[in-house]
């Protein structure tokens, strides 16, 4: 089962070489900047219909009237959001000629992490045939899934394909005005992915998309949409890897979900965007907004991640439960590491009855990052017998590192029952000293305590996931202990 | 009056009040009232767009007209005669504040060791400048919140205790603020409490209104616990359901100094509590409990900050509410443990019960950690009442009623349990157990009915 499922996802993998792009090279990157005729451009590439531009553009300027949010525990420096590049198709840049030139310390993390050869090269911005970057690929599969009469393609030709599926659904989980960084995607998002399950089919294999930077200086603005009717399942994975760039690069993403009577997403995440050097210089900035409606009765929605990647993470993967009986889960694993800054957590919001949701987060801090955790449990009126256990914990290594949880809990409803835990610690010596008593060298003493520690999460984790995940984890906490 | 225009009549009446407080005030504390003008003016009245006050309900209390008063002594008949606030069996100076002004007709504490000081804060500030200007507004100083602005540009009175090093106070004191007179009265009141090295207070403050009108009370208390002080503060409050009461409890601790301080949000209209702890000194505890029995529509809401700033301190937090008919509760509490408060436990527990479908509860638990070797949790729970529970009490012959009313009392009993004065104790559970029921809770000896 585990070698099927490795050779799925080196297919999957692979086949963003075979097919290579569609787009006009020629036409490959924009102006720097960002006004109205930016967002008319853009759509206008895309060769997009006229309710796709007025979308954009109602986005647009709804997104001039809002203000970057400030309340998140982070210190975001100034983005200067006229001075992005807001769509690249792929022309190919050579930065390096070759993989001698990379960052060795990089080199040994893909080594690490296992990535062949061919990959290395094109994650370190080597010359390589085919590079990828905001405009999606055609997926291998799209023959056997439709079969099964799943769509699974790229958003820009389901915008073409499968208009009114799109019409009808982008946007009803997050409005375009939804937030300040949902806004700026709704006007200049360049692609993304697009995924329907017809009634009662269930998807006969793990769904996978990998989101790569590789322009410089192109904001990376996706959007994800996720269908699933009535008895429908799908186990949905996205990851990232970014290469090395000194210049930060913004990324600002939606995800949107529905599903319908008795239906089940499962949507996993490895992020690991480049998180900055030593030094804080660099990294990706992480904005995304995630959510998803369980619109039908006894529908489910659960989220899964590992965030290990990106200077700055603010993210929040919530789910609005309207349907009775429906339910939700989030488990998420954050790790900080040098100067990262995370913010992340979900939000349950109650509204059906009989709802239930479950929170599992645990944040692993280290060297001088940041680590927040920042929730919202929402119980409405309706809400009859809502039920919620959140448990949020942190693991400090290190002294000058922060952990911080910040829960909100609303119940505005007397059969609600929400409960809210959280501690936070460091790896004690005696564990240590036990792994060290029995010929463990400290540093594998560490990345196996945090792996025990993070097991409930990762178990959530599709399996290649989860050992790619593994292997981040302890990546990632690298030099962190002296 | 909506927010803004109650903000703009503030910085009215500060501009008419201003030249008074000129001529009374030292140089120093008139400059504390300047700068706090400045906060104000920057801040404004933090409404619920503002993240800290989002459940507080600023607007409904702002919807009003209020009466500030500097001077309100002279309506006044002898209280002394007919007002009893006592506690069985409890010996305590008792001390009455009234519209926030130290009453000229307190008894003459002449039983106290001569070198502590109890008297008005007003009074303070010129007999004895030179402690009050060591102290005040000290740590209430960094704060940017625009109700204690508020409080430190307009107040002028309250309560003044100094217990120097070594200095035995005989009895606890306690403290009766009592709202009264015609019309909407807005109340500010400054109390200021300095324990010395070695000193212990123990105090009880009850909040009594005796008239009908809509008040709105801002109360900031600064309090100083120094080295191996101990220090228990407990707060009943029993307002009626019109009145607005922001409460700023600020304490800042020296080494091995000890506080406990309780709210007891029996009744009241709109309550807020803040409190603001700042463990200085090593080895320091702080021990925050609150108990609120929050009914009609009713609004509770409790703000913590806890600032670990030194090594090896402690803090802990216990706040639990019951939640009846349409009222609402809110509590937030943050601990921050700052870089190197290393060896810091600190404990934070919220806990409550809705128990109608109207009640609402709002809870943000959190920390914030920027030392490696720490203790620290917070939990937080919103339910309802067990029903294993209440089921194995009916099956024993106890009615639905009386087995509810058992095991809410049981809930709030946790709270009850951190009180370690026993009559005191005594005293509180039976105002619970009324309240629980219905009744008013009326102290037995006192002639008035308070929060009708």
């Amino acid at each position: 089962m585990e070698k099927e499922q490795d050779k799925v996802l080196k297919e999957v993998t692979e086949s963003e070489y075979k097919y290579g792009f569609t787009t006009d090279v020629e036409a490959d990157e924009i102006p720097v900047g960002l006004n109205e005729d930016t967002v008319r451009l853009i759509s206008a590439k895309k060769n997009e219909p006229s309710w796709m531009l007025d979308f954009r553009l109602k986005a647009f300027r709804k997104w001039q009237t809002m203000k970057m949010p400030e309340w998140a525990h982070l210190n975001i420096p100034e983005i200067k959001y006229q001075d992005i590049i807001y769509y690249s198709a792929p022309k190919h840049k050579v930065v390096i000629d070759s993989l001698d030139e990379v960052d060795p310390e990089i080199k040994a993390t893909f080594d690490k992490l296992g990535i062949p050869l061919d990959e290395q090269k094109r994650l370190s911005g080597v010359a390589v045939d085919a590079v990828m970057d905001s405009v999606s690929i055609k997926t291998t599969f799209q023959e056997t899934l439709a079969e099964k009469g799943i769509i699974f393609c790229s958003f820009s030709e389901a915008v073409k394909e499968h208009p009114d599926l799109v019409k009808k659904y982008m946007g009803s989980v997050v409005p375009y005005g939804d937030n300040f960084f949902a806004a700026l995607n709704s006007a200049v998002f360049s692609d993304g992915s697009f995924c329907y399950l017809p009634k009662n089919v269930r998807c006969p294999m793990e769904l996978s998309t990998y989101f790569r930077i590789n322009a410089i200086n192109t904001g990376q603005f996706e959007r994800t949409l996720i269908i699933a009717e009535e008895g429908s399942y799908v186990s949905y994975m996205e990851g990232c890897t970014a290469p090395q760039r000194d210049e930060n690069q913004l990324h600002a993403a939606i995800v949107e979900i529905v599903t319908m009577k008795n239906a089940e997403v499962k949507y996993s995440t490895v992020q690991n965007w480049y998180p900055g050097n030593k030094e804080g210089k660099g990294g990706i900035f992480n904005f995304v907004t995630k959510r998803g409606i369980c619109k039908g009765d006894n529908s489910k929605i659960s989220w899964a991640q590992v965030e290990t990647g990106s200077a700055i993470t603010w993210k929040y993967p919530s789910t609005i439960l309207i349907g009775d009986n429906s339910s939700a889960e989030f488990y998420s694993v954050a790790v900080t590491n040098n100067y990262q800054q995370a913010d992340t957590g979900t939000k349950m919001i109650h509204l059906g009855k009989n709802t239930k949701s479950i929170i599992v987060s645990k944040g692993i801090s280290a060297g001088k990052s940041q680590n927040s955790y920042r929730g919202l449990v929402k119980v409405s009126k309706n809400a009859v017998n809502a039920r919620n256990f959140s448990q949020c914990d942190s693991l400090l290594l290190g002294d000058k590192c922060g952990a911080h949880t910040f829960p909100y809990i609303d119940v505005e409803n007397d059969t609600a029952i929400v409960e809210h835990e959280a501690t936070t610690s460091k790896i004690s010596e005696d564990q240590i000293f036990y792994c060290n008593q029995r010929g463990i060298a400290t540093e594998d003493a560490i990345g196996l305590i945090v792996n025990g520690y993070a097991k409930e999460v990762i178990n959530k984790l599709p399996m290649e996931f989860a050992v790619e995940a593994q292997k981040l984890l302890q990546i990632s906490l690298e030099g962190s202990v002296g | 009056m909506d927010i803004q225009k109650t903000y703009e009549n503030y910085l009215d009446i500060f501009q008419k009040v201003s030249p008074n407080f000129k001529k009374t005030d030292s140089d120093k504390i008139y400059q504390t009232r300047i700068k706090a003008y400045e906060n104000f003016k920057k801040a404004g009245i933090p409404d619920h767009t503002h993240e800290d006050y989002k459940y507080a309900g600023i607007a409904e209390i702002c919807d009003k007209e209020y009466e500030f008063t500097t001077d309100s002594r002279s309506a006044l008949v002898d209280l002394n005669s007919f007002f009893r606030c006592e506690v069985e069996d409890m010996d305590t100076h008792v001390i009455l504040l009234s519209n926030g002004e130290y009453y000229e007709q307190n008894e003459k504490l002449t039983d106290i060791d001569e070198n502590i000081i109890i008297c008005g804060l007003k009074e303070a500030k010129t007999k004895h400048a030179e402690i009050v200007n060591k102290y005040y507004n000290q740590h209430v100083g960094s704060s940017k919140d625009g109700f204690v602005n508020l409080n430190t540009m307009l107040s002028n009175d309250g309560l003044f205790i100094y217990i120097p090093k070594n200095a035995k106070l005989n009895k606890a004191i306690q403290l009766v603020n009592l709202t009264h007179g015609f019309g909407n009265k807005n109340i500010f009141k400054r109390n200021l409490i300095i324990l010395e090295e070695n000193t212990e207070l123990n105090m009880v403050i009850c909040d009594h209104t005796l008239n009908t009108s809509n008040n709105f009370v801002i109360d900031v208390t600064e309090s100083f616990v120094g080295k191996n002080a101990n220090f228990k503060y407990h707060a009943l409050q029993n307002e009626p359901n019109k009145s607005g009461v922001i409460n700023s409890h600020f304490i800042r601790l020296d080494e091995h100094a000890n506080a406990s301080t309780l709210a007891l949000s029996l009744h009241g209209g709109i309550i807020r509590n803040n409190f603001f702890v700042q463990l200085a000194g090593r080895f320091s505890e702080a021990n925050l409990y609150g108990l609120n029995l929050t009914d009609r529509e009713q609004r509770v809401d409790n703000f913590s900050i806890i600032d670990h700033i030194v090594p090896d301190c402690t803090s802990n937090e216990l706040f639990k509410g019951i939640i009846d008919e349409k009222g609402k509760g809110a509590f937030a509490g943050r601990i921050i443990v700052r870089p190197d408060a290393q060896r810091t436990l600190a404990y934070q527990s919220n806990k409550n019960l809705c128990l109608t479908p109207e009640a609402k509860m709002r809870t943000k638990p959190q920390l914030e950690i920027y030392a490696d070797d720490v203790k620290c949790s917070h939990g937080a729970t919103v339910g309802q009442l067990d029903e294993t529970a209440l089921f194995y009490l009916m099956q024993r012959g106890i009615n639905k009623k009386e087995a509810r009313l058992m095991l809410m009392f049981a809930f709030a009993n946790d709270v009850l349990l951190k009180i370690n004065i026993e009559p005191l104790r005594k005293r509180i559970s039976g105002l619970i157990n009324s309240r629980l029921r219905g009744e008013f809770s009326n102290c037995s000896h006192c002639l008035l009915n308070c929060n009708g």
